[in-house]
């Protein structure tokens, strides 16, 4: 068992409009980008969160850029009150413990 | 066959080095088409009709933009205006631009696009049936569109269009989808839609495409027949094909469909290759028609006014229950103001779980808090009142354990409050089925 952050030369999470936070894994080669995909599930990204897998609404792998795109529902629209990050920039961080 | 996009910046008044963009002026561009806005700044912009750039760079960049413009007998194309794309957005730019005009001693051929939408005529489509939301968005309600401050519906390329064939100089959109001021001159002259759409799609973030990325810096685009080729303008910089593939993740849910007015871009054949010199040549990209056209909807409610505190904690012992001392407090506010029940009390806990909120795995908290303490009420100052009340009261509230008697908060500022004005919400993101993708804006010929 690994660490994807250890071989991604990308972890960045960012609004996908004003109700959705979409994640996207970069891996430096295909190889690495192979090796980790099949890894990434809804139900590994649901327990990171701690949200329901009903929540995680897609995982694409996109192999031109060498990445897995995460969809989730944010957890409030946009600026909407208790809003903590409008931009949705700074929501990567459990990714980071994510293995492989 | 070519036609060439010079492409200056991210958004409109971010700036970019006059070395690149004279780079791209030697490139003999014919047009220059920049992208004023984003919904990524939040619903306030929108609701309130203001911009979220400063009136000095948006001026700084039309000045070097429209003065090569004219210079050179190429449209300038400026889509999304003054951020949001409601009538003060518009205004706000088309103000801009006369003044730069009156700097230059120059006249020009302006072409303003409304996009504002009618309510009442939005209530009457919500009643056909030709509204729905798009992705995990309620229902719209009359209410929603009622209570809306701004509705603007995003165009394609038809309004830009005609602007274009009346032979408009500089075109000042509302709120457009992102590549069609980019894709208006190629649709015009018969290039193929879904590459002039799709380098639309990569030309919109200008140098955040390429490597290192930079959303002030420009990017230029060459539209060919079977292809379009993406080339960085700062010699710091070049594009790769993982830059441009990987920009095509950016801010979107599914790389491989990327809808928009009329229909989808259809990415599962684009093919990105390398060229030498730092340029990317991208091609097989389709776009599919949808049956039926519609536009999206962006709306924006007020829900009230917001005054804000800041504080730091620092002794261990109210740290170890900050959760609960904050719940006692408001209680405390309920209490003292049982009149009162329409605001909203929040804090924002940075150390604990200020940046993720619910969704922190790690709530522990650091050895020292950063709170904002924020009211949102009816009226400015039953917020300040709140936010007042609730500071006094944590500062001296008398948890568990307590050994500082003295004061539970540390305040980097005196006054310790501050009143940000109005709250909005974003109230309407749907799609409308409409029969003319140009019949709800309004195109209007200027000589300024």
């Amino acid at each position: 068992m690994r660490y994807v952050k250890d071989v991604a030369s990308v972890i960045r999470s960012k609004n996908a409009g004003p109700y959705e936070l979409t994640f996207d894994l970069m891996f430096p080669d295909a190889e690495t980008y192979e090796q980790v995909r099949h890894s990434i599930t809804k139900a590994k990204i649901a327990d990171l969160y701690k949200i329901d897998e009903s929540q995680v609404l897609s995982i694409i792998h996109f192999a031109p850029a060498h990445a897995v795109k995460i969809t989730i529902v944010r957890p409030r629209a946009s600026g909407d009150l208790g809003e903590t990050d409008v931009y949705g920039a700074q929501q990567h961080a459990p990714l980071l413990e994510l293995t492989y | 066959m070519e036609l060439r996009i010079l492409s200056p910046t991210a958004i409109l008044g971010y700036g970019f080095p006059l070395s690149s963009f004279q780079a791209g002026l030697e490139r003999d561009p014919h047009v220059i088409a920049v992208d004023g806005g984003s919904t990524d700044p939040g619903p306030y912009y929108l609701g309130a009709g203001k911009s979220f750039t400063q009136r000095a760079p948006v001026k700084r960049d039309l000045y070097y933009l429209i003065q090569a413009s004219l210079e050179r007998g190429i449209p300038l194309i400026i889509g999304t205006a003054g951020g949001a794309g409601a009538k003060p957005h518009v205004e706000w730019t088309v103000d801009i631009i006369k003044e730069v005009l009156g700097e230059l001693k120059a006249t020009a051929k302006l072409a303003v696009i409304y996009s504002d939408v009618d309510p009442e005529l939005l209530i009457q489509e919500l009643k056909r049936g030709r509204i729905q939301p798009l992705g995990p968005v309620a229902p719209l309600t009359e209410e929603e569109i009622r209570g809306s401050s701004h509705i603007v519906a995003q165009m394609g390329l038809e309004p830009i269009l005609q602007a274009l064939e009346e032979g408009a100089q500089i075109i000042v959109a509302g709120r457009a989808y992102d590549p069609t001021v980019f894709a208006a001159l190629p649709a015009l002259q018969g290039y193929d839609l879904a590459l002039a759409l799709h380098m639309g799609k990569i030309l919109e973030c200008a140098a955040i495409a390429a490597s290192p990325g930079s959303g002030s810096d420009c990017l230029f685009g060459y539209l060919q027949e079977d292809a379009f080729i993406l080339e960085a303008l700062s010699p710091q910089r070049q594009c790769t094909k993982l830059s441009v593939a990987a920009h095509t993740l950016y801010e979107k849910s599914d790389p491989y469909s990327l809808p928009g007015p009329g229909g989808t871009l259809d990415l599962r054949e684009t093919r990105f290759e390398e060229l030498p010199g730092g340029k990317v040549k991208v091609s097989g990209t389709r776009f599919v028609p949808t049956e039926k056209y519609f536009l999206k909807l962006e709306g924006a409610r007020r829900i009230g006014y917001r005054t804000i505190s800041i504080a730091g904690v620092r002794d261990p012992i109210m740290i170890s229950q900050i959760g609960d001392v904050i719940t006692a407090v408001k209680e405390r506010v309920a209490d003292n103001f049982r009149d009162i029940r329409d605001y909203q009390l929040h804090v924002h806990c940075y150390g604990k779980n200020g940046v993720m909120g619910a969704l922190e795995p790690q709530p522990q908290p650091g050895h020292e808090l950063g709170l904002v303490m924020e009211a949102v009420a009816p009226t400015q100052d039953i917020a300040d009142t709140i936010c007042s009340f609730f500071r006094s009261t944590l500062l001296h509230y008398g948890y568990p354990g307590r050994k500082s008697t003295a004061g539970n908060l540390a305040f980097p500022y005196s006054p310790s409050d501050i009143s940000t004005g109005a709250v909005y919400t974003f109230s309407i993101y749907h799609l409308l089925e409409v029969d003319d993708p140009k019949g709800l804006f309004t195109v209007e010929l200027r000589e300024v």
